[in-house]
């Protein structure tokens, strides 16, 4: 019999709590309690020195103790062994714990001399650490755990008909989706709370980045399980390096490491600190920096000028072999992975340095051999240096090209993705400083000798740029003086630019094709597979305009315009569209789709998606309340070869065939699987009014059949009434002789 | 299909019906006065004055004889739709928010709204088709609904139940001879009242609209939901139309976040769906606020509806609205040839 509550023994006399062992839950639950200790220090690693210099010793730490906080008086004990000499070590008691704590953290490891390092540890720690027990003697092989397989990453890429996944976040839930073209996405997998603020892809796709008051969270594979964590508490913003190798995580507030705030995988390194630099791989930080306070400027009239933030601070080249953080004005600091030790020692010093961009990709440039990484930077008018642009090859910090430039008010770095040009967009004011105009300097980084193009026939500020993926052409926008204080934005011209045809493959010299004046637009987006482009108007409630067009249109040859002929490219607007509210423009990967977002975080109307395919055809859209972000999932690079892309690209038309077919074939099953459906509906509508109108006449509802009306007597002897009305409007005699 | 714009009243629009025979159109507004309206050209045809508040109701008997209203003065009204005579008052301690006759036109239906010291109740009372004859005071039968106060209400096929909607999404039959509560279905979403529900011609079922963007075809005999039509927008009207197999739904933001929006963030549209397909066939834009009720002509040949606006917007369907059918309504009446 189970004992129950009634003939359990009142007391137990023969219970003693001292019998007890609760020597395992002491150590599994040990508490650190306050000892009053917690501001004493040990320092280790002193000279070993006789009693008579003690005192001497003692004032020299103590000098070097002092800095950090105040040390009590008479309070550095250092005993002394059996043969009357110091033991190398010392007790020192300071005021405040907190104190204690600062002297741990920036005198431990402070050499003395050449011979001698400090020491500082906390006496509670040594204690804790160092007890006996604590510590095995004995070295002890760690366990390695069985080798588990994992989820392939990639799995998403091998979709039998080669679809795209895209994430969609709205309300409280996240969902990744295939995308069906014109049906309603599929379902992949849809959760809950998975982020706190916003989701983001890995740069190649493979991991889904979620964010979380604690940190930043990897997930992927078939089940979306949790790949990686990074612990940071107050996480604002990550950023990936090119090749998913590293992340880097910043929250606007210094991190807090200590021992009452222990934050996983965290030391007290990363106290106080902004920014973190992770491995993804092992999940480890690398290295954390401080967010550098620039000094911010004023403004004509004195007032402060708001400095926004630069996203990423750190900026990673195309290899992810480096990643390097300006200092405004200043330098450039660059970093070595995976060791994030700083290039040589020290900082690039680039005096006045406003900005700078790695190349893209690892630029290939005419008779050098060693491809090495490139960044390009300028410099504003110093006193009576002119504005500099420059190239500099990392690691050997080789000045590449540098060209000085005149009258600069500003100016934006644009690399093409192949990093065969970046264009230097340059907004110059007149001498009187009235007024802008800009000016477009290309460096041609492939050709020998980096030569520079100056496109300066812009008359106006160009207010967009953007180059083609892949491809030598771009568009701009400018727009004329924006007139102060008008609610209506000024009205913008898009422009596009393309190469001259040269023989013998070469690329010409940059020519502007055509200007489409009287626009509203202010964004470009490209087709990350090149020739289309969508020019938008976002974010604005008066318009919302979106023009697809095709930059290597195959018009009938006739019917070529004259002036466009020795271009490498044949404009054509292909398609307009509307999308109100529009915030966001997403190509998919493959150039196949676009997707434009009104999003809940810029505004509360009319929140949701549209889809159009590459032309500008709508293929759905949908209204979602709290339709927050929709990204497309991002590809890897292709592993085909050049030869097998070509050969491809040569045989479309028998794939497009097939393609074809089997569009044609789900359509007629999806449009017979509807029609089916509207057929079961209307006969089981039709049965349903059959029974009641069957039971209504055996109840004998005669109003009801008759359609609600009650027959009346005069109903069978109903008159018709004809009424006509004559209106003289006018009457007049007259006499005819 | 251009409407025709009946702007007599000076607030806003609470119910619009035709009568029977369609030719005419009865409206009432918050500012007092009934209207009634020549269909066909928008001619007014006569008011009734009397009521001490803004009206929220009217019907109008089988024989367009007699014309029930009720109002927030706390009375519910019988008036002679030729003379525009009053008829009969009935008093109550709350407003009344629906009246409606049977369909033989011998009972009335009123329902009050709740307010403190009066719950909400349904009331029906004997009516005399003669205008000339006296009505009784008498209530016939008394439904009080404490659970949810009513919003609406109507007799369903030869009066044999009345059906209600509540404030807190849920929709009742109740026995017409009896009052007997007899099932209580959570027809849409939980606290968000039903703000409509109008009759099929033959009463067998009702469609209902709500607050939660949705509206729903309920078989009046078992209250099973048959369809359910969903919208982006709080829905305050629905309508099922005759000879076509459509419905007609009305709404828009509610009235008080209206002037934090533009008209075209408000929605207001008359949303034609498909009855039995559930599918969205068009939409009639016009009104410069939330559509309060909408109203079918008996025959099917238009729709008038009542807009927070102050406007009535009446609507003589186009041949294309008549000649659309989809692929599979067209076999079916190929085979029925």
């Amino acid at each position: 019999m189970a004992p129950s509550y009634e003939n359990l023994p009142m007391e137990d006399d023969e219970f003693d709590e001292s019998q007890i062992d609760f020597s395992d839950l002491d150590d599994q639950y040990q508490v650190r309690l306050d000892e009053g200790l917690d501001a004493f220090v040990v320092v280790d690693g002193l000279p070993v020195v006789p009693e008579d210099s003690r005192p001497k010793l003692v004032k020299f730490v103590l000098r070097k103790l002092n800095s950090v906080g105040r040390v009590k008086d008479d309070g550095v004990f250092m005993p002394l062994d059996d043969e009357g000499k110091t033991e190398g070590f010392a007790f020192v008691e300071y005021n405040a714990p907190s104190e204690a704590i600062a002297a741990v953290k920036q005198l431990h490891g402070t050499p003395l001399d050449k011979k001698h390092t400090m020491a500082v540890n906390k006496l509670t720690d040594i204690d804790r650490f160092g007890k006996e027990g604590r510590i095995e003697d004995e070295y002890q092989e760690p366990e390695y755990p069985p080798f588990e397989q994992t989820e392939h990453l990639r799995s998403w890429l091998g979709d039998s008909d080669g679809r795209d996944q895209m994430v969609m976040f709205r309300g409280d839930k996240v969902g990744v989706f295939w995308n069906d073209k014109e049906d309603p996405p599929e379902v992949v997998v849809d959760r809950e709370n998975w982020t706190e603020s916003f989701v983001q892809w890995s740069p190649q796709g493979t991991f889904l980045t979620s964010m979380h008051a604690q940190g930043v969270q990897l997930w992927g594979g078939k089940a979306w399980s949790r790949q990686k964590r990074f612990s940071h508490p107050g996480v604002n913003l990550v950023d990936f390096s090119p090749n998913e190798k590293y992340i880097t995580t910043w929250s606007h507030r210094p991190l807090q490491v200590d021992e009452n705030h222990p934050v996983p995988l965290l030391s007290l390194e990363e106290d106080g600190k902004n920014y973190i630099v992770w491995d993804i791989a092992t999940g480890k930080p690398l290295r954390s920096f401080t967010t550098i306070d620039v000094p911010s400027g004023t403004d004509a009239e004195g007032n402060p000028v708001k400095k926004k933030m630069q996203w990423p601070t750190f900026k990673w080249s195309s290899d992810d072999k480096y990643v390097a953080r300006m200092t405004q004005g200043q330098s450039i600091a660059v970093y070595e992975l995976p060791r994030m030790n700083m290039l040589d020692k020290q900082n690039i010093k680039i005096e006045g340095v406003m900005d700078f961009e790695w190349a893209p990709a690892t630029p290939k440039r005419d008779g050098i051999r060693n491809y090495e990484q490139l960044f390009c930077y300028w410099t504003p008018e110093l006193g009576s240096n002119p504005a500099k642009v420059g190239l500099m090859t990392i690691p050997s910090k080789e000045i590449v090209r540098t060209r000085n430039l005149f009258n600069v008010s500003d100016a934006k770095l644009h690399w093409q993705s192949e990093a065969a040009y970046v264009c230097v967009k340059v907004d110059r004011h007149s001498k009187s400083k009235k007024s802008l105009a800009t000016n477009l300097e290309i460096f041609r980084v492939r050709e020998k000798g980096v030569p520079v193009e100056v496109v300066d026939s812009i008359k106006d500020t160009v207010i967009n740029f953007a180059w083609e993926p892949k491809g030598n052409r771009f568009v701009l926008i400018t727009t004329g003086e924006i007139p102060a204080q008008t609610a209506v934005p000024p009205k913008t011209a898009v422009s596009f630019f393309a190469p001259e045809k040269v023989k013998g493959g070469a690329v010409g010299n940059f020519r502007h094709i055509r200007t489409i004046d009287k626009k509203n637009s202010n964004a470009i987006y490209w087709s990350p597979k090149g020739r289309f482009v969508v020019v938008a108007s976002l974010q604005s409630q008066q318009s919302y305009e979106l023009d697809f067009w095709d930059l290597s249109f195959e018009k009938p040859k006739d019917e070529k315009d004259e002036n466009e002929k020795d271009l490498t490219a044949n404009l054509q607007l292909m398609d307009t569209a509307e999308h109100y509210g529009i915030t966001d423009i997403e190509w998919d990967p493959t150039g196949r789709y676009v997707a434009t977002v009104a999003s809940a975080f810029r505004h509360r109307m009319e929140n949701g998606y549209h889809m159009y395919d590459f032309r500008g055809q709508l293929l759905r859209e949908e209204g979602i309340e709290q339709f927050k972000q929709l990204i497309w999932r991002p590809r890897p690079p292709t592993l085909l070869s050049k030869e097998e892309q070509t050969e491809i690209r040569k045989n479309l038309r028998n794939y497009s065939k097939i393609f074809d077919e089997q569009d044609l074939a789900k359509k007629n099953t999806a449009n017979r699987q509807v029609v089916e459906q509207r057929r079961r509906l209307l006969q089981e509508w039709l049965g349903w009014r059959e029974s009641m109108i069957e039971m209504l006449k055996e109840e004998g509802a005669e109003i009801e059949l008759n359609g609600g009306k009650i027959r009346s007597e005069d109903d069978e002897g109903a008159e018709e009434i004809e009424e006509i009305v004559e209106e003289i409007i006018d009457e007049s005699e007259e006499v005819v002789s | 299909m251009r409407p025709i714009l009946l702007s007599g009243h000076e607030r806003a629009l609470t119910q619009v019906k035709y009568n029977p025979d369609g030719d005419l159109i009865f409206s009432v507004s918050k500012d007092h006065v009934v209207c009634a309206w020549f269909s066909h050209n928008g001619e007014r045809f006569g008011t009734y004055h009397g009521h001490q508040g803004a009206l929220w109701t009217v019907d109008v008997d089988p024989h367009s004889k007699l014309l029930a209203t009720g109002g927030a003065d706390n009375t519910m009204r019988l008036w002679e739709v030729d003379t525009g005579k009053l008829l009969k008052t009935w008093e109550f301690g709350s407003s009344i928010k629906r009246v409606e006759f049977s369909p033989d036109g011998t009972q009335l239906l009123g329902v009050t709204e709740k307010r403190a010291g009066h719950l909400s109740t349904i009331v029906v009372y004997e009516i005399n088709p003669d205008p000339a004859a006296e009505q009784t005071s008498e209530q016939s039968l008394r439904i009080v609904c404490d659970e949810s106060k009513a919003t609406v209400a109507g007799f369903s096929y030869l009066a044999r139940y009345i059906i209600a909607g509540h404030e807190d999404g849920s929709v009742s039959q109740y026995d017409a001879k009896d009052g007997e509560l007899i099932y209580n279905v959570r027809a849409h979403d939980a606290d968000l009242q039903v703000t409509d529900l109008q009759w099929a011609p033959d009463r067998t079922y009702c469609i209902t609209s709500s607050k939660d963007k949705t509206a729903k075809i309920i078989d009046a005999g078992t209250l099973e939901v048959l369809k359910t039509y969903v919208t982006d927008t709080p829905l305050n009207s629905a309508a099922i139309t005759p000879i076509k197999d459509y419905v007609i739904l009305g709404g828009g933001q509610a009235a008080m976040d209206v002037t934090t929006t533009s008209a075209r963030q408000g929605k207001f549209e008359a949303r034609f769906y498909h009855k039995i397909f559930q599918e969205e066939i068009g939409r009639v834009r016009g009104h410069f606020g939330p559509l309060n009720y909408v109203a079918v002509h008996p025959q099917g040949t238009g729709y008038c509806s009542g807009g927070e606006d102050g406007y009535v917007r009446v609507h003589h369907f186009d041949k294309a609205y008549f000649d659309f059918l989809y692929e599979v309504e067209r076999e079916q009446a190929q085979a029925n040839l």
